[in-house]
């Protein structure tokens, strides 16, 4: 699903990512953790595309193509989904017409028929129910006066109706309470197949008993410096990033 | 999103619809008193009217053009003004087969129905019987209700009484420079009377839109609710409306008897220059109502799109008690365009109310300037005004400007001012364009976010087409 080799990227003429590798096969999901400042976030951004953030050496290849050539919205449409750590404000559009643009540039590039209003309108029903949202929610401005629970769950809510293979989630439970975490984790667990990929990205191992990984790395420095599974997560939690070598 | 791409976005080539050729019957450039004197004599007037050109002629040259404004452009030369042609016969292209293909587009975008587009685009109106018809329909409703609605100068022949009673009531001529002009030359526009306790039975939209033949460079607009009565009058189209007069100086006036409500929606999108800021529309309106009942409402739409340059300040006066004075605006400006406009709230009775949301919109190398007064004078007791401007810019070469004024001289009076600037931020087009959605898209999506306190107000159908005008503006290819 994704294959990145070698990756070397800045932001602002700084060197955060310093030879990154990590693979990542369809079904599978993955966590990211590691302590401020050792380039989780950027990862996130470098794959979605953001300006700014630049790739200086090494590739990406995104379902065998090369990632890098792909514009944002492409990269989107190709179903790379990144929930984000801060979900952004758009006054005066409303949630579900917000959606409803998204998930219709996706099926044009599809070659699919726009969805229909009323199917559209179950579906995104039924997902709000399912991450215990207010019906009313969908139709405030996207995001727009939010708690940050709140936030959360529409960033996962996206996701849900979107479907896509690839979601990376980027400090998805910062700011979370205990309820609204496991909300979350049903949301990404029910999306969980084996042909969609996760990559979570996260400062603690809590989040992890929620949502299970196959596979747990730490990232220090701008590199990867040690992989495990699940257990990996719970030493770290125990004994810090400094007893694993970080 | 960087510069150059904005800039790529907002410079998409601009297409010009077609010009009809137009026969007409022409007086030779120049104004004069004797020019002022044929207009009349042509139009078959009532003396009181000629008068009253007269009168605005004279104080008119004893005026200077404003120069207070935000806006720049070559002076105009009044004497080169054709200021009276009637047109005699239409030659326009037969059919929509024998229309700019890139018109029909534009048309297509905005969703405008088949036969209003055959309308629009000048084809020839044996073609079109079947709109015609539908006119005539509207005219017999109207009728029934006791409404009377029609051009300004039918009015002039058949209700002679109501225009001497109430024309330049509102707006007098010695307002300003160019309503004085106005006055003394203005060709025609539209009269509407509703009388006492009538609900006007349609939107005069409707309307209005497939009889929206040739406006004129100086057009003439009074409408007058009588008591308890009610109207919704949509003015323009969102069409692109092209006009060989470079100059449009009209004047509209509304006046709203006890308890009356006049809604007055105008969608502006005429001929705004080209890319390098050549050619285009100065549109320089002196628009005004007048609450002069007890609890009476005046509520002004704009979305003005078009026009190299926009002067306009659409206001009311709250001279009833209770009465309630609205204002709500989109200006956008692209390209070179330079837009004043705002309104003037003017508080005299007791208890009166005024709203003010302004959303301006600057692209390009556009100039956006809201300016706005709200006065309160002595005697409005427990006044109350609340007033929001925001602008939003894309790209880094436009500017928005904020003028707001205000006068309170009792000290009831509750007024509140809320600002705000803001750019389309990288923050919003990213989280758009990481949903899929593709960057012309999600500029138009912001935008519209921006304008919806505003396209909310308008009447249903033209929300629709407000909101697909505002990606076409963008887009450049107004048409």
């Amino acid at each position: 699903m994704l294959n990145i080799e070698n990756l070397y990227a800045s932001v602002d003429g700084k060197q955060i990512l310093k030879g990154l590798n990590l693979t990542i096969n369809p079904g599978e999901v993955h966590a990211i953790m590691g302590p401020n400042g050792a380039g989780k976030s950027t990862l996130a951004n470098v794959l979605a595309g953001r300006a700014g953030y630049e790739v200086t050496s090494g590739n990406i290849f995104y379902k065998n193509k090369s990632l890098l050539d792909m514009s944002v919205d492409l990269r989107a449409r190709e179903g790379l989904f990144l929930a984000f750590q801060y979900p952004v404000e758009i006054p005066g559009v409303s949630n579900i017409s917000f959606l409803k643009a998204a998930m219709n540039a996706k099926r044009r590039h599809r070659e699919q028929t726009e969805m229909d209003a009323m199917d559209f309108l179950a579906a995104i029903k039924s997902k709000a129910k399912q991450m215990q949202m207010n019906e009313e929610m969908l139709y405030r401005a996207v995001n727009e006066g939010f708690s940050g629970g709140e936030k959360k769950r529409n960033e996962v809510l996206q996701m849900l109706m979107l479907e896509p293979c690839m979601s990376i989630l980027d400090e998805t439970d910062s700011g979370l309470d205990i309820d609204a975490l496991q909300v979350v984790a049903q949301g990404v667990n029910a999306l969980r197949a084996n042909n969609r990929s996760f990559l979570v990205i996260t400062h603690y191992q809590r989040l992890l008993n929620y949502i299970v990984p196959d596979f747990v790395h730490v990232l220090a420095d701008g590199k990867i410096i040690k992989s495990g599974d699940k257990q990996l997560a719970i030493e770290l939690e125990e004994s810090g990033y400094v007893g694993v070598g970080g | 999103m960087s510069n150059q791409e904005v800039k790529d976005y907002l410079e998409k080539a601009y297409t010009p619809g077609f010009i009809t050729d137009i026969e007409s019957e022409a007086f030779l450039p120049g104004l004069s008193e004797d020019v002022v004197r044929a207009i009349s004599a042509k139009k078959n007037e009532p003396d009181f009217l000629l008068k009253f050109r007269l009168q605005a002629y004279r104080h008119w040259l004893t005026m200077q053009e404003p120069t207070w404004a935000y806006v720049k452009y070559p002076k105009v030369n009044f004497n080169d003004i054709i200021y009276y042609s009637a047109p005699k016969k239409k030659v326009g292209p037969k059919n929509l087969s024998e229309v700019d293909p890139e018109l029909l587009r534009t048309y297509e975008k905005l969703g405008i129905p088949l036969r209003e587009q055959e309308m629009l685009a000048g084809v020839a109106v044996d073609a079109v019987f079947d709109s015609v018809s539908v006119a005539t329909t509207f005219k017999e409703k109207l009728a029934d209700a006791g409404v009377i609605f029609g051009s300004f100068s039918e009015a002039v022949q058949n209700h002679p009484e109501l225009i001497e009673r109430y024309l330049g009531t509102v707006v007098s001529y010695t307002d300003n420079f160019y309503a004085a002009l106005n006055s003394a030359v203005f060709s025609d526009g539209s009269f509407c009377f509703i009388p006492k306790g009538v609900r006007c039975p349609m939107e005069l939209s409707t309307y209005f839109r497939i009889n929206a033949a040739k406006t004129g460079q100086f057009e003439r607009t009074l409408i007058v609710a009588e008591e308890s009565s009610y109207v919704s009058y949509l003015e323009g189209c969102t069409a692109p409306m092209r006009d060989e007069n470079q100059l449009h100086a009209a004047v509209v006036e509304l006046v709203a008897l006890d308890n009356a409500q006049i809604k007055y929606s105008t969608v502006q999108n005429w001929y705004p220059g080209d890319k390098n800021g050549k050619g285009g529309i100065y549109n320089f309106v002196t628009k005004r109502g007048d609450c002069r009942g007890h609890r009476s409402k005046i509520s002004w739409t704009q979305i003005e799109t078009g026009s190299a340059i926009t002067w306009k300040y659409p206001s009311v006066i709250l001279r009833g008690d209770h009465s309630v004075g609205e204002f709500y605006s989109v200006a956008l400006t692209n390209n070179y365009q330079q837009a004043d406009t705002g309104t003037k709230m003017i508080h005299i009775g007791k208890n009166t109310s005024s709203t003010i949301v302004s959303k301006g919109i600057s692209a390009g190398h556009g100039q956006n300037c809201y300016r706005g007064l709200v006065k309160v004078l002595k005697s409005a007791e427990n006044a109350k005004n609340y007033t929001q401007c925001d602008s939003l810019l894309l790209g880094s070469e436009c500017a928005a400007h904020t003028f707001p004024y205000i006068e309170v001289k009792n000290n009831t009076a509750e007024v509140g001012h809320e600002a705000a600037t803001s750019k389309i931020s990288d923050e919003q087009l990213f989280y758009c364009l990481q949903r899929g959605i593709d960057q012309e898209d999600a500029i138009n999506m912001i935008v519209n976010g921006f304008c919806k306190q505003v396209f909310k107000e308008l009447p249903m159908e033209f929300a629709v087409e407000a909101q697909k005008l505002m990606a076409v503006s963008l887009e450049g290819a107004v048409g």
